[in-house]
């Protein structure tokens, strides 16, 4: 079982490959819209991304409320 | 007891010659920012599309099947009166009944044809396009013309802030014909119901019977249900295409996949891995999404520039509203 720790490590290499973000800009409270620039279809790649490395199913009705980083580490923690 | 003849037709099929059409009007993001907020960085960063044509009232989908058509009639050295068939790919001839096909042959000349429309979306054309191979190698037509056409600004919600932008109007027309080698791949294709709302019309038409003050029914669509489905379901489609053909990334010599987006298809690339030496249609920038006619438009593109060489192989994959999937290796005129 993966620690809140290291999901937001694996997110943040996820987001910097992506959208190249600084890995340490990537912090629970950052909103992925305003703060990281991720557009919706940014976040789709984040998702399918993040859905391989953590083994977890990220249903498209879920992607809208993952707003901030928090958001997401805290779903892929309660469905991996 | 009595035996009836089958069909005999011939060994294989390949594509003679394409055209397309381009409606006059250039529609610039400048423009399309006039009924939206939005901007020409925003879109062009979201989309890669720079502009795009929409037709004028004189423009219909019949206008531009015909000139489409006797383009690529030209360029394949084929009469109309040697068609056999006129399959019309569109989902905006806005005529329930009759088919667009008959009145474009008509209008062609082609007097010997069968012709109907299909609906497959932004799949039409290799939908078309693997229906005309079946017909040519089973001997019900000698030559069929495929083409793909569309006036999606006809439904093109200019309000709408997720799509206002991304659809564009025109056709584009492929002869295929009988070969002595094999032009055109075993198909990929297939479809998935369970998104039947994924892309479609605000409303159904029937529904303008009892609620006569809708308006008009628009396109709409789940940009991320689409994005997601299109980047990373298609690319076993993609992969399935060539395995059945035969013929792997690196012989290439050109990828034209339905122009619905360039985030979409740079996703493909990333998961197909193709090599940096293959030429990627992006029609998309100068024409917007113009769902069946998109792939012809861009293959007629490809060539014309010298980006694409003829006679080379290139891997097309069309996918869209149904949603419905369609992808084949072929041989470019």
């Amino acid at each position: 079982m993966a620690t809140q720790e290291e999901v937001l490590e694996g997110l943040a290499k996820i987001v910097n490959e992506v959208a190249g973000i600084d890995e340490g800009d990537v912090q629970l409270d950052k909103s992925f819209t305003n703060d990281l620039d991720c557009d919706s279809l940014t976040m789709v790649e984040v998702v399918v991304a993040a859905e391989e490395k953590f083994d977890v199913k990220i249903p498209d009705d879920e992607v809208k409320n993952l707003n901030t980083v928090g958001d997401a580490v805290n779903f892929i923690l309660a469905n991996s | 007891m009595v035996q009836i003849k089958s069909p005999v037709g011939a060994p294989h099929a390949r594509i003679l010659g394409v055209g397309g059409y381009r409606p006059s009007r250039v529609v610039t993001n400048e423009e399309i920012c006039q009924t939206i907020d939005s901007s020409d960085e925003w879109i062009r960063t979201r989309t890669g599309i720079e502009q795009r044509r929409w037709a004028t009232p004189d423009e219909t989908v019949g206008v531009m099947s015909v000139s489409a058509a006797g383009k690529a009639l030209a360029a394949a050295g084929v009469e109309a009166e040697q068609i056999g068939c006129v399959v019309i790919a569109t989902v905006t001839h806005l005529v329930q009944t009759p088919s667009l096909a008959t009145d474009v042959a008509h209008q062609l000349g082609a007097v010997n044809a069968v012709a109907f429309d299909i609906s497959a979306a932004c799949a039409g054309f290799c939908t078309g396009l693997a229906l005309a191979q079946d017909m040519i190698r089973g001997g019900s037509a000698e030559y069929v013309l495929v083409i793909g056409v569309e006036r999606l600004s006809d439904m093109t919600d200019l309000h709408d802030r997720s799509t206002a932008f991304i659809f564009g109007d025109g056709a584009g027309a492929a002869v295929v014909g009988p070969s002595q080698t094999p032009g055109i791949g075993p198909v990929a294709w297939g479809a998935d119901g369970s998104q039947y709302d994924a892309i479609g019309q605000t409303f159904s038409w029937d529904a303008l019977k009892t609620q006569p003050g809708l308006g008009f029914p628009m396109l709409r669509m789940a940009g991320q249900q689409v994005f997601r489905w299109a980047s990373y379901q298609m690319v076993p489609v993609a992969r399935q295409a060539m395995q059945r053909a035969g013929v792997s990334a690196d012989e290439l010599d050109a990828f034209i996949p339905h122009q619905a987006n360039n985030r979409i298809t740079d996703a493909m690339l990333k998961a197909l891995k193709l090599p940096a030496h293959v030429p990627v249609a992006r029609d998309i920038a100068k024409t917007g999404n113009t769902s069946a006619a998109s792939i012809p438009l861009a293959m007629e593109r490809m060539l014309e520039e010298g980006e694409a060489p003829h006679g080379g192989v290139a891997l097309l994959i069309g996918f869209g509203a149904g949603l419905v999937y369609a992808a084949q290796v072929v041989v470019l005129p």
